[in-house]
């Protein structure tokens, strides 16, 4: 038998094992992103120093850039796979069922990955704008300390109804998109064991549900309190 | 009982199909859905009308001939069963039903419901198989040790018919949980070692190669596959072909 195949690039396999490690990749920066969004729940002046010093960390601190350079480029290519992905899968089926019973098999959150990773990359394009861009090359006001202020920024925008209702909407979105994906990367590896298997797929769902949560808890909290108008 | 009949017609590959209504009475509860098939086209012969095209070989649920995407599900409502196996007292009096052939680029319609599922065989050709020497010598299957557990295994995978269930069922019409199937049934034997690297190297190329989608775990195919295939088949798949990808010297 003479191998053909396309390996590790190009196969439909092997499109699915980058889908696989880069959505884990970022789910494991998420984990990151909430601890330190964690830190807004301290409000007044102390708060405002301790968030800006991290903000100036995660800007500067060499391990830290590396790693945010490795999840540009993981979303990056999550996105365009993922978009291959769809394309030939709509390519797969040109005629399409007069009725079909989707529901009847299958969750809703596994029939609409790509379009609630749409959604999550819109989400990630406005939320980058409000914050990413900003700190980079916006003009912003520096604190006591000298650091930049990302926290009143931070505070500020979510201090609007609508911002923190669409930051609301779109972490839901996520929550879908990874009560799917979070679990079934392992299979799309090759993970799957009776004795494993049910408690990766729960943790992992779990997972996907808290995180989210997490992110929705403190968006939720800044614009109850809203502890830029306190100072 | 009476029906009403919404039969997709297609005169040819490359004509247009469209959704025909056809009414029906007279269907009895005990009929299976093949033979109520069979029941209008006596009937639309009469009529001078030709009669629908659709796969069936030796009804009794081992062949994978039949197909036939039933009021939305493949093989129609019911787990575990194919189309020959589907009885018509699972249906009402007064009730509409919507007949569809496979639907999938790999599996291009030649007439009304009959697909060509010939993919799948060359999918099984590129390497669904073991080179045994039959020249007079083959070792007896039985000397050579197997533990249960990977027998049991292979013969589940093995239990694949071939209908094309999954493709259809599969919102991508990915192949993953056939070919899975017959690369397991190899994978988990001894017998099977000594290609097990390229076997699984080209039948995936293969079934890339046929226009199938990609998996996108929704685990349908699992639940809509008459013999139940299980999903884990397509983890070993992935499994293997990944080691196989990493490890192949081509």
């Amino acid at each position: 038998m003479a191998s053909t195949s396309k390996g590790l690039f190009g196969s439909s396999l092997a499109r699915k094992y980058w889908m696989a490690a880069t959505g884990l990749f970022l789910c494991s920066f998420l984990v990151g992103h909430l601890l330190g969004n964690l830190q807004l729940f301290v409000t007044g002046e102390e708060g405002r120093l301790a968030f800006n010093e991290y903000g100036q960390f995660m800007t500067t601190f060499p391990v830290v850039k590396i790693l945010s350079y490795v999840t540009y480029i993981s979303i990056l290519l999550h996105t365009v796979d993922g978009i291959m992905l769809a394309r030939q899968n709509r390519a797969a089926r040109p005629v399409k069922y007069v009725k079909e019973r989707q529901s009847a098999n299958a969750s809703w959150a596994s029939r609409k990955m790509a379009l609630l990773g749409i959604l999550t990359l819109f989400f990630i394009v406005v939320h980058m704008k409000s914050f990413w861009y900003e700190m980079h090359w916006g003009a912003l006001e520096m604190d006591a300390n000298g650091n930049k202020d990302l926290w009143t920024l931070t505070v500020t925008a979510f201090e609007q109804w609508w911002y923190t209702a669409f930051y609301v909407l779109a972490l839901t979105g996520l929550a879908f998109h990874l009560s799917h994906g979070a679990q079934s990367a392992f299979q799309t590896l090759g993970i799957n064991h009776p004795k494993y298997t049910p408690l990766i797929s729960k943790t992992m769902v779990a997972f996907a549900w808290l995180i989210p949560a997490g992110f929705i808890a403190v968006a939720v909290f800044l614009f109850v309190v809203q502890p830029g108008q306190a100072l | 009982m009476d029906l009403t009949l919404k039969i997709w017609r297609q005169a040819s590959p490359e004509a247009k199909g469209e959704m025909k209504t056809y009414p029906i009475s007279g269907v009895e509860e005990d009929m299976s859905f093949l033979e109520m098939l069979d029941y209008l086209n006596e009937q639309l012969i009469d009529q001078g009308i030709e009669p629908v095209v659709f796969d069936h070989d030796c009804r009794e649920g081992i062949c994978g001939m039949c197909s036939l995407f039933i009021n939305g599900q493949a093989h129609g409502p019911g787990r575990k069963i194919t189309t020959c196996q589907l009885h018509m007292r699972e249906f009402k009096s007064g009730d509409t039903i919507y007949i569809e052939p496979f639907r999938a680029k790999a599996f291009p319609i030649i007439k009304d419901l009959m697909v060509d599922r010939s993919a799948f065989d060359r999918i099984q050709r590129a390497g669904g198989f073991i080179s045994v020497n039959t020249s007079g010598n083959t070792i007896d299957a039985n000397a050579i040790p197997v533990p249960k557990e990977s027998a049991d295994k292979a013969f589940d995978a093995a239990t694949c018919i071939g209908c094309g269930a999954c493709v259809a069922t599969c919102k991508n019409s990915s192949a993953m949980l056939f070919a899975s199937a017959k690369i397991s049934q190899f994978s988990l034997l001894p017998q099977g070692q000594p290609e097990a690297k390229e076997r699984v190297l080209n039948m995936v190329h293969q079934m890339d190669l046929e226009g199938f989608g990609n998996c996108t775990n929704t685990g349908a195919c699992e639940v809509e596959c008459p013999k139940g295939i299980s999903l884990e088949n397509i983890a070993r798949m992935n499994r293997d072909y990944l080691f196989a990808s990493l490890s192949s010297n081509k």
